[in-house]
């Protein structure tokens, strides 16, 4: 009984997200993959040809990878932020607070939600590069792994930022001043190997350089990271942020007095 | 079987305000039930906890029998909910907000539309069931809101304050939903500022009143301790002395209109043939306020006092 109910809670959540996804498709989905075109067309195409090869390959294959990772981070966080404190600031996260659906229903919910947007979002990407240059995937299951892992990591981060945040300002600071940041610098568009030895060490404090060397070996066979420490990573970050949204979507924190 | 039972209940908010000091209810199963209290009282606050949107300082609430606080999935099956505040997605279209909700109770998506249906066209809602509901009026909104509750049928339909800003003809048709709701069997708990609703539709009362409650009984014996009652006399001539009768007493509001307050056990005519031997011609008649207005407003007052 409880877990029919589950399972038609949790597929509404998904149905209701994806549908909210498409509708506002024009902001949802078009914005990253006009970013990431202008991405290839001018770091790829242009300043890429003067760059040469990275990593042993030429420069718009290797942004390939960082570039898709980059969507989808921002896809995922994107969509959970803006729609779990949507519900929240127009308080029809009540109709599921008062339902009896379990937390770590709500919660699978609005991931899977988050993903989907995320997850369409890299294929686009991946799609237009295709435009571009050739991409041959070396280890399938490291990339769809590794893209669902980060999806689920960034998208349960966007909750977290979602239930603290009191005003619209509050979603904008996080992927403002710490998402992009941390992403750019996370080795998108250079390998860490080109930096000097101190910010190679201080990169390796950046989680986000082993999702996009995870994926990059997924797509490109190479890393400047272990592919076993970048799984260890993403587990840790998966397994901690699961834990806090559900402690916190127990205590009612931001969302019941 | 009791519906609802709240055992000393307490809520003290993080800013230290006290909303509820120990109140303890309870609600009989097929009951139709007010819960009346001037704004601030702690009726929301009350709401909010047995619909879990509240934690609970410390005490307990069941609902049929299940505790909210120890096995809330179970004992949030039970309820439907109007909130006071909108709280649906402005940007949703009526039959996918109550689609969605019933999504939320494990119902599923064919028997939900039936449902959706079923309840829009009782509300009166169905020829707008797939227009954006930002663009439904007032009263459209609050009945979408009472057809989302209905949607998992529950065995306790709380409404708090449903028809606040709704015209009279809509609001009678909302009664009238909620009275068969009601007499199909299932437990309404009304909080509502416009105390003819509550005398009209409800057989028992809570009066709540700075977090605590401060009457709890039928309607029938609350309405019975009403021992005086207040007229206002609309006058055929301007008067210009307040009459002298003994046993009732009468105010001046201007020269035409004589507010005449008389005992209970005083009948009309008594009040009438001394008018007439003072020799004041009376117009038209009408009641001060309603009965439990006038109850309500002293037991109120006698909890500010004290």
């Amino acid at each position: 009984m409880n877990a029919r109910v589950n399972w038609v809670g949790y597929k509404t959540i998904v149905h209701k997200e994806v549908t909210r996804i498409l509708r506002i498709w024009a902001q949802t989905v078009v914005p990253p993959a006009i970013t990431m075109t202008l991405y290839f067309i001018i770091f790829g195409n242009l300043i890429g040809r003067r760059i040469g090869d990275m990593g042993g390959f030429d420069y718009m294959q290797f942004i390939v990878p960082g570039l898709i990772m980059m969507s989808v981070i921002t896809s995922s966080y994107g969509n959970m932020v803006s729609s779990f404190f949507g519900a929240k600031f127009g308080r029809h996260i009540e109709e599921l607070l008062i339902s009896p659906l379990p937390n770590w229903v709500i919660l699978a919910g609005y991931v899977t939600g988050a993903m989907a947007r995320g997850i369409m979002v890299g294929l686009l990407v991946m799609v237009i590069s295709l435009f571009f240059t050739r991409v041959e995937v070396q280890h399938p299951l490291v990339m769809v792994s590794v893209l669902l892992l980060t999806s689920v990591v960034f998208a349960m981060a966007g909750m977290v930022n979602a239930i603290f945040a009191t005003k619209f300002d509050d979603i904008a600071i996080v992927p403002t001043f710490i998402l992009t940041p941390l992403t750019y610098l996370g080795g998108v568009f250079y390998s860490i190997s080109l930096l000097p030895e101190f910010w190679q060490k201080v990169s390796i404090f950046n989680p986000i350089l082993y999702m996009v060397n995870g994926f990059r070996y997924g797509i490109l066979g190479v890393s400047d990271v272990g592919i076993v420490y970048a799984y260890i990573i993403m587990g840790v970050f998966a397994i901690s942020l699961a834990s806090l949204c559900l402690w916190l979507l127990h205590r009612g924190t931001g969302l019941r007095s | 079987m009791h519906a609802l039972q709240v055992n000393n209940l307490t809520k003290t908010y993080a800013n230290g305000v006290e909303a509820l000091k120990g109140v303890s209810l309870e609600v009989e199963e097929g009951d139709f039930f007010a819960l009346l209290g001037p704004n601030g009282a702690g009726k929301s606050t009350l709401i909010g906890i047995m619909s879990s949107l509240v934690n609970a300082s410390s005490g307990d609430v069941r609902v049929f029998g299940t505790s909210v606080q120890q096995q809330r999935s179970k004992a949030m099956s039970y309820i439907g909910l109007v909130p006071q505040e909108l709280n649906f997605n402005q940007f949703e279209r009526p039959l996918e907000i109550i689609v969605n909700q019933a999504g939320y109770y494990g119902i599923n998506r064919k028997i939900a539309h039936e449902r959706a249906e079923k309840y829009l066209r009782q509300l009166q809602l169905w020829d707008k069931h797939d227009k954006m509901s930002r663009f439904l009026s007032g009263g459209m909104k609050r009945r979408l809101m009472i057809a989302r509750a209905m949607v998992n049928e529950p065995r306790l339909l709380i409404l708090d304050e449903p028809t606040a800003g709704v015209d009279i003809e809509i609001r009678r048709s909302m009664w009238e939903f909620i009275r068969e709701i009601n007499e199909s069997g299932t437990t309404v708990i009304l909080t509502t500022h416009y105390l003819e609703e509550a005398e009209e539709l409800c057989r028992n009362i809570a009066i709540i009143d700075h977090g605590k409650i401060v009457q709890n009984t039928d309607m029938k014996s609350l309405l019975g301790t009403l021992d005086i009652e207040t007229f206002v006399l609309d006058l055929k001539e301007p008067l210009s002395e307040v009459p002298q009768v003994e046993g009732m007493e009468f105010k001046l509001r201007d020269s035409s209109t004589l507010e005449a307050s008389l005992p209970k056990r005083k009948s009309l005519n008594s009040l009438f043939s001394s008018l007439d031997s003072a020799g004041v011609r009376v117009q038209s008649m009408r009641n001060k306020a309603n009965r439990l207005e006038e109850l309500f407003l002293r037991m109120v007052d006698k909890g500010t006092t004290t």
